[in-house]
């Protein structure tokens, strides 16, 4: 069975799979995260404030980006991007988008429909009497928000975060329908150059369960941690 | 924005020569339901059997659910499709594994099978918290009655898990449905491929994706209000008024 298996391809590969591969996932992964929560807490504030207009619109963007498959969201934010920057910088043509920039683009805006929901969730967890006491201190809504709501609402909802996360980076993978060199693009790249699949995909599954598993046991212990200090 | 519109594109004939750009989309839209429901299959037997020895008092039983679900909850589901699709037919005996990549429509049941998989570990913690969430007095006073686990399970346990997650279950039914998409790297001719083909031969990028986001649209209203239906419909009075 694993007789003709080729160690060696993996090795020679190594640098460009981590150097290329992974930092190009790792860093989509941690700027997609960190521009979909800000983005997704915006969406989850709109959607619980008191103008129904806003909360309709919130409400809309997360349905819709929910109930689309993740494929053809990439595939639409790629062509629709170069649109939305010509339109944006006035030029006269759709500009031309690197692959970076498109796939961190649909990523956040991805995301933040799924991270909207984990924020509302908790916004709601945080009992009424705080946001009134805030008021009563004659704070304003921002401020009732930067100080008193959306700290606590991060710290409880942290694990589901940082799961969302974990999903998140699985999800990356799925750039490889536009040909880039992502982790798992890159080791397809060199599974086919070298016409070792075997190798290669095992290798890709091993590393992604790795990092996965060690990353959700790290947030089950801290689920443990916070579960004591509240 | 200097792009030019033509929704009329959906009737001119496709060069797949098999009838209309429409007729196309609405082919991956058949194949994405099938893909689905079969998948979907997969996902709820295999999801209900790890559910349940996951809260079996068995240490050996938890332990196998428990590495069964860490295994297909760790990997991304393009990575496992490639695994069954491309790495299978290479491990096992020769013979056996000319006869995988020989077999007709093996994307489709590549995908079904992979997906399954994928979303039974997710059925199965779904189920789990079912089971857990059910009051302690119920096993308790199956088996004060007689009944063996077994029984216990299919008459009493079950019955009630599997109606409190039936919300739940209903996105994942969604995200088994989302998730076929994943499937045409392997070569699945599904809605989002069909609607990928129609740009590349018209270029017409925005109306082909528009009529694929309405129909996927319109499976997750179907599907919601089926289920609501569904769940009016096995309400247990006086247990679970609705949501």
């Amino acid at each position: 069975m694993f007789t003709n298996f080729d160690f060696d391809v993996i090795r020679r590969s190594l640098a460009y799979l981590f150097f290329d591969g992974m930092t190009f996932t790792l860093t989509l992964t941690s700027l997609a995260t960190f521009g979909g929560i800000v983005f997704g807490t915006l969406l989850a504030m709109m959607r619980l404030s008191g103008f129904w207009l806003l909360s309709r619109i919130a409400g809309l963007y997360v349905d819709l980006m929910r109930s689309l498959p993740l494929v053809l969201v990439i595939f639409w934010f790629y062509f629709l991007v170069p649109y939305i920057g010509q339109w944006l910088t006035g030029a006269s043509r759709p500009i031309r988008v690197g692959a970076f920039a498109s796939s961190l683009v649909t990523f956040t805006l991805f995301e933040a429909a799924y991270f909207s929901e984990i924020m509302r969730a908790g916004i709601q967890s945080i009992s009424r009497g705080q946001p009134a006491a805030a008021q009563a201190l004659g704070l304003t809504y921002g401020q009732t928000m930067r100080y008193v709501v959306l700290p606590q609402a991060f710290r409880n909802m942290l694990p589901v975060l940082l799961t969302q996360t974990i999903v998140l980076f699985q999800d990356t993978s799925l750039v490889y329908v536009l040909s880039i060199p992502d982790f798992l693009g890159a080791a397809s790249k060199v599974a086919q150059r070298d016409g070792r699949l075997v190798e290669m995909y095992l290798f890709a599954a091993l590393v992604y369960f790795a990092i996965s598993c060690v990353a959700s046991f790290g947030v089950r212990r801290l689920q443990a941690r916070l579960a004591f200090a509240r | 924005m200097n792009y030019h519109w033509n929704w009329r594109v959906f009737w001119e004939p496709a060069p797949s020569g098999t009838g209309t750009y429409l007729d196309m989309l609405l082919s991956g839209l058949v194949l994405t339901i099938e893909t689905a429901l079969c998948a979907w299959i997969i996902a709820l037997f295999f999801g209900a059997v790890i559910g349940v020895l996951r809260t079996l008092p068995s240490k050996t039983a938890g332990l196998i659910g428990f590495a069964y679900v860490e295994f297909f909850r760790n990997m991304p589901l393009l990575v496992q499709l490639f695994l069954w699709y491309f790495v299978l037919p290479e491990l096992l005996p020769r013979a056996s594994g000319l006869w995988l990549k020989q077999l007709p429509h093996a994307p489709f049941y590549t995908a079904a099978i992979g997906i399954g998989l994928f979303m039974s570990a997710r059925v199965a913690e779904q189920t789990r918290a079912g089971i857990s969430s059910l009051p302690r007095g119920q096993k308790l006073a199956a088996t004060a009655l007689g009944l063996t686990t077994a029984q216990t399970y299919r008459y009493v346990l079950l019955p009630m898990a599997f109606r409190i997650i039936l919300p739940p279950l209903t996105s994942e039914f969604l995200s088994t449905i989302k998730n076929t998409s994943v499937a045409l790297t392997i070569g699945l001719i599904e809605l989002t491929a069909e609607a990928r083909a129609m740009q590349e031969f018209s270029f017409q990028v925005f109306e082909a994706f528009t009529a694929a986001t309405v129909l996927y649209l319109l499976i997750n209203i179907v599907v919601v209000i089926v289920m609501r239906f569904v769940e009016r419909g096995v309400a247990v009075p006086g247990y679970i008024t609705g949501k």
